[in-house]
């Protein structure tokens, strides 16, 4: 059995009265507070968080027991709802903006016992795989503050990597919640399209966003995971199965796990230090008794095209109500269409305003066969290659990003550079599948490199599983390490 | 098959060529199709919880979906589905699987900027719709889509050009509408009016609609063009918009109509537009044209999974479909004897299943027609059929006069009540056939001299003398005897 991560051992020793949720909420907002120069945190909710606290004390005291979450504080990304605090996705368009309702992940969270203490940064509207692109400034890697923690969810990632919060959850579209994990040295888990509700996550792109959890530990993000999954009748494209039992899978027994290496994920496009940390994870789960083998997926790679079509159409739809007529930002204008024109201009950084063109003209008329036609048809083909690996294999393991963190600005004048930090982690989304990012050793500078492990949708189990067999043999080098001489 | 070219008046008609000009005295034909965009009847709305009623204060009818806060994702509301089964079932529509698809568009009283529609893959394709005249009008499709919010300009004559500043109302805004699509199948105003009657009614019965125009609960766009008759090939359409009664739909059509023929004739061309129709200057104005069209951008809504509604269910509520208002002419004509658009009037107005139930209590149906039809057009109240059938018995067998009977019929409809003692109570006790016999015998006996020129005269002296004797007999019973008994009895006693 991996080790129960500080998560769940705060809540267990609130339940059992050990330790008050006050003091564990107060521990967090000491080490957000004296951490602010990394810039993970939006919003820091410590009144509600305190109140929050000393309601969950009582009902420990009073005999009730106040779920799997009791007292565990929760960074949550800033584009999640969360009722009457500011919900800003990082963007200037949405100033102002206080959510009148909680998204069904906050009111999961909070049914178990949860504490929010604060909303984190991240890239506008998740458009990005650095943070840079925050209107706030961007959030630094607790491991190396001259570099990025990756993105979008790299406010959530900072905070858990900085120990400013056991919990996070972010959001994956195209690698946001793996991405940062791995460039930050935690456990990023993005869940089977459908598993997790979006209702409440402002929307990117509708077909891939899925809200998931970011943790020091696997066992900790399948904590998370597993208190804010299941069906909910207020998103259409939910799943109604079962989350299930995951203690099992993070027994992290690999024997007998079948785990295929994508071969097109381990070449050119990928560094050599990260590379040789995908080859290590490989051969310590082939020595923990799993059958290991290399594959074939050529979707992995060129679903990226793919996926900087549909991605970007859709959030050009869904980020057209940003309008200045109801919410938000409103730049005074003669005309209603001037006042939109003038707000969008002023609200949207560069970033969105490229994405929101792109998916425009993918779905002009005349122009949506060639680009968002076509791209539907390759995620098809994403699928297929991916359950034609599914039939040898129980998961697929490849890196999370090509790279390690890198500087600030390496990448910002040159989006293409950008976009390929995704290379990785897309195809996942444009297949809808689960998959984690496990930390697995560090490479250049000592800066955390995670590995990633893939599966087919609804396996969940699968994944968790070979990811607890991933963390233990990870575990068991280091104890090795430091026990010989 | 419009677009068939060949025929020899194809050739010489180049449907909106300048210059041309049309021979003089060329007759022509008015093509139009409309779009009918019907609103639900559901408790709430298409995709959220808040309710689906008409007015009610400003922004008061809405929720965080409905109006597209950030994070919110629709739910299909399952009985506006419903509804729009019933009524592609009533118009023998195929009901498909299908899905819905976005149509982006910036429009401030557009909450998310985008409207939920449904483009290539309708609910409802096909279909068609007959006519009181028995006229058939084919239907394209029937979709489901959300409808919009109101904007009020306030300043400027209430138009948004010179308004000082615009108000949102939300309330409308994600109530279900039904756009139904007819093919161009109409060659007339008066058509057209009738195919939206005809479909209001439909759409009333199967209770998918309130059908209220003035309520904008039921909104027509039309399609029109002209081309010389014998023409096959379409002309240049426009579409007109704003038509908030069936009346200004005839008056707007015509008008349209009217503008279109005087441009060919003059030689011009009719651009393609969509045009607005000024109820009060009594003219259609162009808004945009083809060249402004916004490209919607459909793509399919990845927030809704696809719509395919199951076949139990469908031929479920398929069973459950009431009697069309198509079905019902049939049965009432049937029953009357009678051609279908002879009862139309009687169906339009709910009084069928009455009529029906009279004549199956022995009425005769012409009299159970004229009636309903002339004399109860305010509606049929607390009338019963078997009321009705007993009134007209006492009709037939002369125990009323038409005008009592008239009388007691407006009474029975407010009073419930049964004709004799409507009738008696108005003072109508019609003069029993044995006292009238009496009366006769004894005015015959009275006027000796008049009675022989009545039996011996012949022509207008016989017909003089019977006014004379049903006069003395309307004298004395103040008028409660009727004419047609009075003349028998004259008859019978004159021994002829």
């Amino acid at each position: 059995m991996t080790s129960a991560g500080p998560a769940a051992a705060i809540a267990a020793a609130v339940r059992r009265g050990e330790r008050s949720a006050v003091e564990a909420v107060e521990e967090s907002l000491a080490a957000i507070a004296a951490g602010e120069e990394l810039g993970a945190f939006n919003t820091v909710t410590a009144e509600s968080a305190l109140q929050r606290a000393h309601r969950i004390d009582r009902a420990v005291a009073a005999g009730e027991d106040p779920g799997c979450l009791a007292g565990v504080p929760v960074a949550v990304k800033d584009n999640i709802c969360t009722r009457g605090v500011p919900t800003t996705c990082s963007s200037r368009i949405l100033e102002g903006w206080r959510p009148p309702y909680d998204a069904t992940v906050i009111r999961r969270l909070n049914a178990a016992g949860g504490i929010v203490v604060g909303k984190t940064n991240m890239d506008e509207f998740a458009m990005g795989s650095s943070t840079e692109n925050s209107a706030f400034g961007p959030t630094r890697n607790p491991c190396d503050p001259a570099r990025v923690p990756g993105g979008s969810s790299g406010g959530s990632a900072a905070a858990v990597a900085a120990g400013m919060s056991p919990l996070a959850l972010g959001s994956d579209t195209g690698g946001s919640i793996r991405q940062p994990a791995a460039l930050c040295g935690v456990v990023g888990m993005k869940p089977t399209y459908g598993r997790v509700s979006r209702y409440g996550l402002v929307a990117f792109a509708s077909s891939l966003d899925q809200i998931g959890p970011i943790a020091a530990t696997v066992a900790d993000a399948a904590l998370l995971y597993s208190a804010v999954a299941g069906h909910d009748p207020l998103d259409s494209t939910s799943i109604p199965e079962e989350v299930g039992d995951l203690s099992d899978a993070l027994a992290g027994e690999a024997a007998g796990l079948r785990v295929g290496i994508v071969a097109e994920l381990s070449g050119e496009d990928i560094d050599g230090d990260v590379s040789a940390r995908v080859t290590a994870a490989a051969q310590s789960l082939a020595s923990a008794g799993a059958e290991v083998g290399e594959v074939s997926v050529p979707a992995a790679v060129f679903g990226l095209s793919a996926y900087f079509l549909i991605a970007p159409a859709e959030a050009s739809s869904n980020l057209a109500r940003y309008d200045g007529v109801r919410y938000g930002l409103r730049v005074p204008a003669a005309t209603a269409a001037d006042m939109n024109a003038a707000t969008r201009t002023a609200g949207f950084g560069a970033e969105v305003k490229r994405r929101i063109m792109l998916g425009t003209f993918a779905l002009s008329a005349g122009y949506y066969d060639a680009y968002y036609g076509k791209a539907q048809k390759v995620r098809t083909l994403v699928l297929e290659d991916f359950a034609a690996a599914y039939e040898r294999f129980d998961v697929l393991i490849a890196p999370t990003s090509p790279t390690v963190a890198f500087g600030f600005g390496e990448r910002t004048a040159d989006p293409l550079a950008m976009y390929l930090s995704d290379v990785c982690t897309v195809a996942s989304n444009l297949a809808g599948h689960p998959a984690v990012s496990v930390p697995f050793g560090s490479g250049a500078g000592g800066l955390p490199v995670g590995v990633q492990v893939m599966a087919p949708a609804l396996g969940e189990a699968a994944m968790f599983r070979a990811a607890a067999a991933l963390e233990r043999a990870m575990a068991d080098r280091r104890r090795a390490g430091s026990a010989s001489p | 098959m419009s677009d068939r070219p060949g025929s020899g008046a194809d050739a010489l008609w180049a449907a909106g060529s300048p210059g041309l000009g049309a021979p003089e005295g060329t007759e022509w034909e008015t093509v139009i199709g409309l779009e009918v965009h019907a609103e639900l009847l559901t408790r709430t709305k298409l995709f959220s919880s808040s309710p689906n009623a008409f007015g009610g204060e400003p922004n008061t009818h809405i929720d965080p979906v409905c109006l597209g806060l950030p994070g919110t994702l629709p739910v299909l509301n399952r009985h506006a589905v419903e509804l729009a089964v019933r009524v592609g079932l009533a118009l023998g529509a195929e009901v498909r699987p299908s899905i819905f698809a976005r149509k982006n568009y910036f429009y401030p009283d557009m909450p998310k900027d985008y409207q939920i529609s449904q483009y290539d893959r309708p609910i409802n394709v096909g279909g068609r719709l007959e006519l009181p005249s028995g006229k058939v009008v084919r239907i394209e499709r029937a979709h489901l889509e959300e409808d919009t919010g109101k904007t009020t300009h306030m300043g400027g004559a209430g138009r948004i050009d010179g308004a000082a500043y615009s108000l949102v109302d939300y309330n409308r805004a994600g109530v279900p509408l039904l756009e139904i699509v007819s093919r161009p199948d109409m060659r007339s105003a008066a058509e057209a009016r009738e195919f939206v009657a005809e479909l209001r009614a439909t759409l009333v019965a199967v209770g998918a609609s309130d059908g209220k125009m003035e309520e904008g609960s039921l909104r027509v766009d039309a399609n029109v063009s002209v081309r010389p008759a014998g023409v096959s090939r379409l002309g240049t359409r426009c579409e007109i918009k704003n038509v908030n009664s069936l009346r200004s739909l005839g008056r707007a059509l015509e008008h349209e109509a009217r503008r279109q023929i005087e441009l060919l004739t003059s030689g011009e061309a009719v651009a393609q537009q969509t045009r607005h129709w000024d109820e009060d200057e009594g003219r259609t104005t162009a808004l945009r044209s083809k060249e402004e069209a916004t490209d919607y951008r459909y793509f399919p809504e990845p927030d809704l999974v696809p719509l395919a509604p199951e076949g139990a269910w469908v031929e479920q509520i398929r069973a459950e479909l009431p009697l069309l208002p198509r079905q019902r002419r049939r049965r009432l004509a049937d029953a009357t004897d009678e051609a279908p658009a002879r009862v139309s009037l009687i169906v339009e107005r709910g009084q069928d299943d009455l009529a029906l139930e009279a004549v199956e209590a022995g009425a005769p149906a012409a009299a159970v027609l004229k009636h309903l039809e002339q004399n109860l057009a305010g509606g049929t109240g607390a009338l019963t059929a078997a009321g009705l059938a007993e009134l007209l018995a006492m009709e037939e067998s002369a125990e009323l006069t038409s005008n009592q009977v008239k009388d007691v019929l407006a009474d029975m409809a407010r009073t419930g009540q049964a004709p004799a003692a409507v009738a008696r109570r108005l003072g109508f006790e019609a003069v029993g056939a044995g006292e009238l016999a009496v009366l006769v015998d004894r005015m015959i006996a009275e006027h000796p001299e008049e009675w022989r020129r009545l039996c011996s005269g012949e022509g207008r002296e016989r017909k003089k003398m019977q006014g004379f004797f049903t006069g003395q007999v309307m004298r004395a019973t103040k008028g409660q005897a009727d004419g047609r008994r009075v003349a028998a009895l004259l008859a019978e006693r004159a021994g002829s």
